[in-house]
């Protein structure tokens, strides 16, 4: 999924600074299960909104709702009936999310209030870690099911590099050598030949190399 | 031969070679370079130019080369691919060799972390084994990367470095081989302070038969102090120093310290001579190139081959 987390409070606050009506739009997707974005936390930033600007003396109307998904038009065309009546839209999905809405309602101003940080996966309660660049070439076929674009610190396809310590990254003792992982995964697997194949230079264009990437399915569209 | 490198000529005789570094400076003195490079004249067969080291910003290398080699001396660009594309690793090397720069070392680089620009974006467009495997491509098919010809190939001597002591160990071999099976001529290793350790690794070179395949130069480096030991011992990743080579310098008082320091090294020089696969020595005394010709003449290196 993609993780995310709440941008700092006073910068919500500069962004929303001169509006007065403001909708508050969090994401039932991503952004709830890595507990940034969801029904919750757009409760609980429109309660510290509120107080701040009740500290400051200031009058601020938020109207609070949370979309199914804020990346489909469909959803987002649920904002709708509201749009006209705000000042300004404060997304709490992704930076897909906040696209959409910006794309959909062009005479209104849209701010994140949320940080998009990655492709990850839980590893348990509260803990997310990048798992995928989306490169669109995946390679986890020949590097047993271990990433090296979006978990090698060099993003090296023919590692571990020179600077592997205790088993761990040099860039910090607390990210794994992705490498380490491969060649263990592949000893696991009995596949510690495939370790000696060159790994040729990657076609970064299916990635974003080539441009912004769109895709078209002919039939769906 | 390959290529007209003075390196490989001199490893071509047999003999043992001799190569060390020099770091250019972070700003525009082109004299410190000269400076620098003139300490080492005559007692080295190439001189090892890095490429903005541990993510400094310096002077470039392939223009520090060109520095290097206008004195006449045998310049090797050092070249990481944590801060170019393709592009322009191609372009510089086209300009290198257009000033007759001839050997280069291919590295991935230390993380931008480690230096004054923390929050640069590394490129890593290809790693160093695809980039040994462009440089050979340039030079013995005459073909750029992306498959086009070029007018008037690069002709390279084409080194790459290598650690014994980063983790895991069993894999550092298979490393090398990769390397080699990328078309790597030489290798200069991590600086060698576990001897033992070293000559574990060579044997496991040897055994594989892969330094008939390519030179391998060891790495010695001279301590200039216990706090230079321990600073390395802690702080810098991938290095393996051993507690006997701290109680051995904290053993002499501090001011015999840097002679205790190239006294070990002479001595790691002599033992590592008589290690099957070891074709020479990369010498980097960092921030001490003075001592080089000292190092070279006790090791009993001096005079360099004449090719």
């Amino acid at each position: 999924m993609i993780t995310a987390e709440q941008k700092p409070i006073q910068e919500i606050i500069g962004y929303i600074a001169p509006y007065r009506r403001i909708l508050l739009a969090g994401c039932n997707e991503c952004v709830t299960v890595c507990a940034a974005g969801g029904r919750k936390e757009v409760g609980l930033l429109a309660s510290a909104l509120h107080l701040n600007h009740l500290k400051q003396g200031k009058n601020i109307d938020i109207r609070e709702i949370t979309l199914e998904r804020q990346c489909d038009p469909e959803y987002v065309e649920e904002l709708a009936p509201y749009i006209d009546g705000v000042d300004a839209v404060v997304s709490m999905a992704c930076g897909c999310g906040v696209q959409s809405i910006a794309a959909r309602y062009k005479k209104t101003p849209v701010f994140p209030a949320v940080n998009t940080r990655f492709m990850g996966a839980s590893l348990s309660q509260g803990v997310w870690s990048e798992r995928c660049k989306g490169c669109g070439d995946c390679v986890l076929g020949i590097t047993g099911g271990i990433c090296p674009v979006a978990r090698c610190s060099k993003h090296l396809f023919n590692g571990p590099c020179g600077g592997t310590s205790n088993g761990q990254c040099e860039v910090s003792p607390d990210i794994d050598c992705a490498w380490r992982l491969i060649w263990e995964r592949l000893k696991e697997l009995g596949l510690e030949s495939r370790y000696e194949e060159l790994m040729e230079a990657k076609d970064w264009r299916p990635g974003g190399a080539g441009g912004p990437g769109t895709i078209i399915r002919e039939d769906l569209a | 031969m390959k290529t007209d490198s003075r390196l490989e000529k001199v490893l071509a005789t047999g003999e043992l070679a001799v190569t060390s570094e020099c770091g250019p400076p972070r700003g525009c003195r082109p004299e410190k370079v000269k400076e620098k490079a003139a300490l080492l004249k005559d007692h080295v067969d190439g001189v090892n130019v890095t490429d903005n080291q541990t993510a400094m910003v310096r002077m470039s290398s392939v223009t520090a080369g060109i520095l290097i080699k206008q004195m006449g001396l045998d310049p090797i660009i050092q070249m990481v691919s944590r801060d170019r594309n393709r592009l322009a690793m191609q372009s510089e090397i086209l300009g290198a060799y257009s000033f007759g720069i001839d050997t280069m070392l291919c590295l991935s680089g230390d993380h931008a972390k480690f230096g004054d620009h923390p929050m640069a974006q590394g490129v890593f467009d290809i790693d160093s084994i695809q980039m040994v495997k462009m440089v050979r491509q340039m030079r013995d098919d005459g073909l750029f990367q992306g498959g086009a010809k070029i007018d008037g190939p690069p002709k390279m001597f084409i080194g790459a470095a290598a650690n014994p002591f980063a983790d895991p160990f069993e894999l550092r071999v298979m490393r090398l081989a990769k390397k080699v099976k990328a078309g790597v001529d030489f290798i200069q290793t991590q600086c060698i302070f576990n001897l033992d350790k070293f000559e574990e690794w060579m044997k496991g070179v040897v055994d594989r038969g892969l330094d008939e395949q390519v030179h391998i130069l060891a790495g010695i480096t001279p301590m200039k102090s216990v706090g230079m030991a321990r600073y390395m011992k802690n702080k810098v990743p991938g290095m393996d120093i051993p507690d006997a080579v701290i109680k051995r310098l904290e053993g002499v008082p501090k001011e015999q310290q840097p002679e205790e320091g190239i006294k070990m090294a002479v001595e790691a020089i002599e033992r590592l001579k008589q290690v099957k696969g070891v074709h020479g020595f990369h010498i980097m005394a960092i921030e001490w190139e003075e001592k080089v010709p000292q190092i070279v003449e006790q090791a009993g290196l001096y005079p360099r081959p004449k090719v």
